[in-house]
């Protein structure tokens, strides 16, 4: 039943698909976009537009996140989809909403790693055949961002769109906000982590 | 997507021989890149017109190739305090049993060396028999069936494992071009060992003659690649007087997925 062990196994990789328009009643669940209530003492904001190369939003988009937390490590503790109010995960999905916006609450991440802190982004859409992944710094961290191996790898032009831009204190919360613009003049920086080397 | 497309040559939506064409073109083009040389594409291509969405919707700028940090080489842990068992089947959800072809769908999760991804989440989505989605946004005149949302959720074993049990979905039309219609399809979602094996795909059927006519399925212009999302019909699945059983097994990984191996991790 099963192919024989000899195939190499990059040649029996399992394609993406579109998640296309209709995960509506699957994907998104309550709780999702909130990794720390947000009347935790040190919640953030994280937010921003998703959009396309005719600069209108993106209104059927699915954001995932996934990061360390503040001390720079990576969860291990299980309830991302029924969450008790009090584990971090580290996982976060959120669907855009008709304004194509998207908001986490979610907790500043440290340092995982060599690199300088970032939320790992990962985004889903219509029209979207493979998904895209991207990451989120924050400017605050910018003494570290010289160093980093991919802030540095990428042109200094384009490198702004990793940056979320913190704008102080909104509603109570740290706010960053990190636009994605799939096309565009300032068109997000989207990785590869499948073809480095 | 309430209006009924208006075809006008050079305006309007494309007709069907016009993206077929288009398929073809790209096809051809994958073949002959292949016949110089170059690799297989193993994925779908982000930029590909024939599917008018992705025209807006892909990146223009290479994607910049980086070595994953440790972020992406975790993933998130989920596990059966997160999803209740009784999420695998999709037929007892509701007061009466859903409208359509009892099927159960099973297979395996893998990773790019043939181990099982042990007690990972695994989702899906899907139409129900009449082609139809529990969505607003899916407007088209087939019914909705009270006894079925066509979701489920489901955590892998030991060795990978997973089995749902569902209905088998409609067709359906969209509105890419004039008389445009999906292969039945059923959307999975899958977190592997690490966030880069992260994967949504869709599992289609045997023998589907809409197959060379979709821009989705065709988006993945080489054919072997494209075939791997074909479930298979598998008697041995089947069980009598109640379901019929697919076998479809997922294998989540790029050529660079062993990022958990100390002794890769060293090169």
């Amino acid at each position: 039943m099963s192919k024989p062990e000899t195939v190499p196994a990059p040649a029996r990789q399992t394609p993406s698909q579109t998640i296309g328009p209709f995960y509506g009643y699957a994907l998104p669940y309550g709780g999702g976009p909130e990794l720390v209530p947000g009347y935790h003492p040190r919640a953030i904001r994280f937010h921003g537009t998703v959009t396309d190369g005719a600069g209108e939003p993106i209104l059927d988009a699915l954001l995932e996140i996934w990061q360390a937390d503040e001390s720079g490590a990576l969860s291990r503790e299980l309830g991302s989809l029924d969450r008790d109010g009090f584990t971090f995960t580290g996982f976060g999905r959120c669907a855009t909403t008709i304004a194509g916006q998207y908001t986490f609450t979610t907790l500043k991440p440290g340092a995982a790693g060599s690199a300088a802190p970032y939320i790992l982004v990962t985004v889903f859409a219509r029209g979207v055949t493979h998904h895209l992944f991207t990451r989120a710094y924050f400017a605050d961290d910018s003494a570290l961002h010289a160093t980093d191996a991919v802030l540095s790898q990428v042109a200094p032009d384009r490198r702004h769109t990793l940056i979320a831009i913190s704008e102080g204190v909104v509603g109570g919360a740290e706010s960053y906000r990190f636009d994605i613009a799939l096309q565009g003049e300032n068109e997000t920086v989207f990785l590869d982590f499948d073809a480095a080397r | 997507m309430s209006q009924t497309p208006r075809p006008r040559p050079g305006t309007g939506p494309a007709s069907q021989n016009e993206i077929t064409a288009e398929i073809e073109a790209i096809e051809a083009d994958a073949a002959a890149r292949v016949a110089a040389g170059a690799s297989p594409e193993l994925q779908p291509r982000r930029d590909y017109a024939p599917y008018r969405s992705s025209v807006l919707r892909h990146p223009t700028h290479e994607l910049v190739r980086v070595d994953p940090e440790e972020v992406e080489r975790f993933s998130p842990a989920f596990g059966h305090t997160d999803v209740n068992l009784l999420e695998s089947d999709l037929t007892i959800q509701h007061a009466g049993e859903p409208i359509g072809e009892r099927m159960t769908v099973s297979g395996r999760v893998l990773d790019g060396e043939g181990r099982p991804v042990r007690h990972q989440l695994i989702e899906l989505w899907q139409a129900n028999a009449g082609g139809r989605y529990v969505h607003k946004r899916d407007q088209h005149p087939a019914p909705l069936d009270p006894n079925f949302t066509g979701v489920g959720r489901a955590i892998t074993g030991d060795n990978g494992e997973y089995s749902f049990t569902t209905i088998k979905p409609g067709p359906y039309p969209w509105k890419n071009h004039v008389n445009a219609w999906r292969p039945a399809h059923i959307h999975f979602s899958l977190f592997g060992n690490a966030f880069t094996q992260r994967l949504i795909t869709q599992m289609y059927f045997p023998g589907d003659p809409l197959f060379a006519l979709d821009p989705i399925y065709q988006s993945i212009a080489d054919a072997d690649a494209r075939a791997r999302l074909v479930g298979q019909y598998d008697h041995s699945l089947s069980v009598p007087e109640f379901s019929l059983g697919y076998n479809w097994d997922i294998v989540l990984t790029g050529p660079k997925s062993t990022w958990m191996e100390s002794e890769d991790a060293d090169e």
